[in-house]
């Protein structure tokens, strides 16, 4: 059960192991799409409720974990490591798993790659006045990811790495040095922030040397309100959120279109 | 049927997720805070209630939010919990085989002891021997680290001790494993591993040191509660908090009660 020693080889051997694990998962997920009528009859008289709902209560459990750890849960691996056997009724089983997670936990489950059909998990409570970033209470990293994601919203969704390393640096978090809250600055922004799809950070085309840019990641468009986040940055520099035209535009866009889904 | 479960449940379970383990006055402050964000009916003093609503709703998802006393600091303490749990899987996915064994082995240690801890030269010496594979001096100091700041184990001049959180999640695991050979205490019939023992021979019961302090308090000539010899140990204070009830909220001058910004730069 040593999860932590799979994710330390697949870094390892990212290349070699990314093309296994595509094959892999295009059995799992070919399965998926196979499954006739008759066999969900026939799967759902094999099993008992108690069954089910034992089965339920795994792929709650496996989905809790890898999301405390912010790493998108593949539909694939639910399959593979949880569901198993249970497959013919992998969507009843679903969606009573998001059942619970809206009942029970106000989180909701949203796909955020259709293709290869991975999820994170999303708060849906309302962030609270004060709490802006509806991430986990209690950590300390969520003050320093906000900074940044409210520097690139405004400036227009994409920035050059410096501004991020200035501005940090103008909040004394050195991004050379090592901080006594965050560690190696540097790493948890572009390693830790970008795995959790908080975050992208992409190299600039055609630098020498090579420059990189920061831009929102998935998982900060389904978190974030970016209405919210405004209202912040106007509170910070007492102004109207609406004095700054372009970004209150796309902040409402969004925040009709999320209230939509 | 239960209720069903408002916004201010979730909440309280949100934070309880990421948080794993909270005290009881911080939890009194977090139900409080919840209620109010979400305008739920609150009244003070029934946080229990308040809980075994959320309990009701995690039964199916073999879940709980337990609560235990700290043998350290006397005060009570909420855990989320998983009940399924027959082995310690909870640490599964955060630390590697060697790892989980030597977190095996320091518990083998703690619970054999007579003082309830175990030295870091002692649990440096089981780290030479694993069967999974040996850990080096800096790796074994570096694990013991994340122990402590995972909030599994407690540190103290170079003695380690099991967490709260260790105890309340890992009760079931602990008993199954030890079974007659851990200690448990007279008073409150939890697991003691940090206590205070009958001198009798023939009698040996254990007890907690908060629980010593709570069932002496006040009495000049202390007696064994089962054979009634005198009880020859220091009798230890009362805990700060304990002397009110312990649902009481918190006075105004120990916690703030909603989270804000400033406070979440601290980490909890």
């Amino acid at each position: 059960m040593s999860q932590r020693k799979k994710a330390v080889s697949a870094s390892q051997n990212k290349t070699q192991r990314r093309s296994q694990v595509c094959l892999d998962e295009d059995d799992e997920d070919a399965h998926f799409s196979q499954i006739t009528s008759s066999q969900v009859q026939r799967a759902r008289e094999h099993f008992t409720p108690v069954q089910i709902d034992r089965k339920v209560a795994e792929v709650v459990q496996f989905i809790l974990i890898k999301d405390q750890k912010k790493i998108p849960i593949r539909r694939a691996d639910i399959g593979k490591h949880v569901i198993k056997e249970y497959k013919a009724i992998y969507t009843e089983i679903m969606n009573r798993v998001c059942r619970k997670f809206d009942q029970v936990f106000g989180l909701k489950l949203v796909e955020i790659d259709p293709k290869n059909h991975i999820y994170i998990l999303i708060n849906k409570l309302e962030p609270i006045h004060g709490e802006p970033v509806s991430m986990r209470p209690g950590n300390p990293k969520s003050g320093l990811l906000f900074v940044i994601l409210s520097v690139i919203f405004m400036k227009g969704g994409v920035i050059k790495e410096n501004l991020v390393w200035n501005t940090l640096k103008k909040l004394r978090v050195d991004p050379g040095e090592k901080h006594d809250e965050f560690g190696d600055v540097k790493k948890v922004v572009t390693d830790e922030f970008v795995r959790q799809k908080y975050l992208e950070y992409v190299k600039i085309p055609h630098t020498e040397p090579v420059e990189y840019e920061f831009r929102w990641g998935l998982r900060a468009e389904k978190e974030m309100s970016k209405l919210k986040l405004l209202e912040f940055v106007g509170e910070l520099f007492g102004q109207d959120p609406q004095s700054w035209t372009q970004q209150f535009r796309e902040a409402s866009t969004a925040e009709t279109s999320s209230q939509r889904s | 049927m239960s209720p069903p479960m408002g916004d201010s449940h979730k909440r309280f379970l949100q934070t309880m997720m990421s948080n794993g383990i909270i005290s009881a006055s911080r939890a009194a402050a977090l139900h409080k805070h919840c209620c109010e964000t979400h305008g739920a009916h609150y009244v003070a003093d029934r946080l229990e209630e308040f809980i075994n609503i959320i309990n009701a709703h995690l039964q199916s998802l073999f879940m709980h939010i337990r609560k235990g006393m700290s043998e350290d600091d006397g005060l009570e303490y909420y855990a989320l919990v998983n009940v399924t749990e027959t082995d310690i899987t909870r640490m599964a996915s955060d630390y590697a085989d060697n790892e989980l064994e030597l977190f095996r082995k320091t518990m083998d240690l703690i619970v054999d002891s007579e003082s309830g801890s175990a030295s870091s030269t002692d649990i440096l010496n089981c780290a030479d021997s694993l069967q999974t594979k040996k850990l080096k001096k800096k790796e074994t100091e570096h694990v013991l680290n994340k122990f402590v700041q995972d909030k599994w184990l407690n540190e103290k001049d170079g003695e380690y001790t099991l967490s709260v959180r260790c105890i309340v999640e890992m009760e079931q695991y602990m008993r199954t494993i030890y079974q007659d050979l851990i200690k448990v205490c007279h008073v409150c019939h939890n697991i003691a591993l940090q206590c205070q023992m009958c001198e009798n021979p023939i009698c040996g019961i254990k007890v907690h040191l908060p629980c010593v302090a709570r069932y002496f308090r006040a009495r000049s000539d202390p007696r064994c509660p089962e054979c009634s010899d005198f009880w020859p140990h220091e009798i230890p204070e009362i805990p700060h908090s304990q002397s009110q009830s312990s649902q009481s909220l918190p006075s105004s001058s120990r916690e703030s009660t909603a989270p804000t910004p400033s406070r979440r730069s601290r980490r909890s």
